[in-house]
């Protein structure tokens, strides 16, 4: 058995504030890699030149230390609390708001948080959306993911019928991407959760999202083949970068996938616009 | 690639007819920025028949809310937000003389028939490269909506940014002819 270590919140705090300002900054090298490699397969005009800004703009954004985008995003923090930590000097959520807060203030970040049904802005861009693991061992592994609000606009999840099956699965994702069109700012990445409940799917697909860009699904080949047949469909929709038409509609499809109960078969598609921003640290 | 068409504002009837869909302008002068609650904000005053804090005749709003501007900057990142969002109130900006619109995404019928009864222009900016996006503009204050904080109408100066004609005062929509044009069918 382990002997428990202690974690202070102010520890957590500054990690958390870190992270946040890293990720609205500094575009993940897989991502970038990916869209650089993209120009070269993208057969209009219009599309390549949107695909040289983006890349442009990631190469100043972290040069200046300025924000990727203006939507700096709602703050989903994913946390692996290993079961022999023992957080001390205050209350671990607390501290997770806490970091989100001073990430967004320090870092002159948008604080684009409201109340649902006022509108009025909350101030500090919490709270924070934040998703628990106990794990084994005595670390925190935190992923910070500012998730901007155009593209999660166009995500979206369907409790379909077991016999919808496969087909019906793709049939769900393809079509949500057409539907989403320019909107959620093309190229996009596609996170994809099967199974599980309506809200451990939606779960999944967002964490799908975490995967390092383009890396296929490696606990499941059937899910590494659907993921590439899925891709090939939506790029041949002719959305192109931005919607202004072309071959690069989305630069992946990411699927993890769980058991689900004997009725059910729920499928969610979280979307991720071309600054798929997310920083982890382990502490 | 196609030549970049200059272009100013305040945007007249001319300008506008002269522009089509798929054409790529470089847009210069001063517009405002707006989003969802200054929308309804202006919508609502126009309604009650309150006198307007800004006046729309000629003018452009961009669809944007920044990021908070840094003591050694001009202005934070800013770049478009979805449009669909501002679809409800645009109509009744466009009799209010509205002429240009600058966002991403699609615009639903009511605007389309909109934009060609007022001659006006839906422009799309590139999402999501707002840190490069702020390096044309020159000046940026605060217009309307000051307590909106993000979300308040400011007032830009801009010069040469880059900007693509969605749609135009002949009822075209660049999203509609670009699938077509580049979408690959199953038999093929």
């Amino acid at each position: 058995m382990g002997t428990v270590r202690e974690i202070s919140c102010e520890t957590i705090i500054e990690t958390i504030r870190k992270l946040f300002m890293e990720a609205n900054t500094d575009l993940g090298e897989d991502v970038l890699s990916a869209l650089k490699e993209s120009i070269k397969s993208e057969d209009s005009e219009l599309g390549r030149h949107v695909l040289e800004k983006i890349v442009e703009n990631a190469e100043i954004a972290k040069e200046e230390s300025a924000p990727l985008c203006q939507d700096t995003g709602l703050a989903v923090v994913f946390i692996e609390l290993g079961q022999d930590v023992h957080i001390v000097g205050g209350n671990f959520c607390n501290a997770i708001h806490k970091g989100v807060k001073r990430a967004y203030i320090d870092g002159f970040l948008r604080k684009s948080v409201c109340d649902p049904l006022s509108r009025e802005n909350t101030g500090d861009n919490t709270p924070a959306i934040v998703h628990i693991e106990i794990v084994e061992g005595d670390r925190i592994k935190i992923t910070a993911m500012p998730k901007g609000g155009g593209s999660e606009n166009m995500s979206s999840c369907a409790m379909l019928v077991p016999s919808a099956g496969l087909e019906g699965i793709k049939r769900y994702i393809v079509e949500s991407v057409e539907k989403a069109g320019p909107n959620p700012c093309p190229p996009t990445i596609i996170g994809v959760g099967i199974g599980g409940s309506i809200e451990q799917s939606s779960i999944l697909a967002k964490k799908a999202l975490l995967r390092p860009l383009g890396e296929k699904n490696q606990s499941d080949s059937r899910l590494a083949k659907l993921e590439e047949e899925i891709l090939e469909e939506i790029n041949r929709l002719g959305i192109g970068p931005q919607g202004y038409g072309g071959r690069i509609t989305s630069l992946a499809v990411h699927i993890e996938m769980m058991p689900c109960h004997i009725a059910s078969l729920p499928v969610a598609v979280n979307i991720q616009c071309h600054v798929a921003r997310h920083k982890e640290a382990t502490i | 690639m196609k030549k970049f068409i200059r272009i100013n504002t305040p945007l007249t009837d001319k300008v506008c007819d002269e522009l089509n869909t798929g054409d790529m302008v470089l847009l210069s002068g001063e517009v405002y920025t707006g989003r969802d609650v200054a929308h309804r904000k202006l919508f609502e005053a126009i309604l009650h028949g309150d006198r307007l804090p800004v006046n729309l005749e000629g003018e452009t709003i961009f669809y944007a809310a920044p990021t908070p501007t840094r003591p050694d900057r001009l202005i934070g990142s800013v770049g478009p937000t979805t449009s669909l969002r501002m679809d409800k109130y645009s109509p009744k900006l466009m009799e209010m003389g509205l002429k240009g619109m600058i966002g991403k995404g699609k615009r639903s019928p009511e605007v389309m028939e909109a934009i060609k009864k007022f001659k006006a222009i839906y422009f799309g900016a590139i999402g999501g490269v707002a840190a490069l996006t702020s390096r044309y503009v020159k000046k940026a204050v605060v217009a309307a909506y000051d307590e909106l904080g993000p979300e308040a109408m400011m007032r830009l100066e801009i010069v040469d940014l880059p900007l693509v004609v969605i749609n135009d005062t002949k009822g075209r929509d660049l999203y509609d002819e670009a699938v077509k044009r580049h979408r690959i069918h199953f038999s093929e």
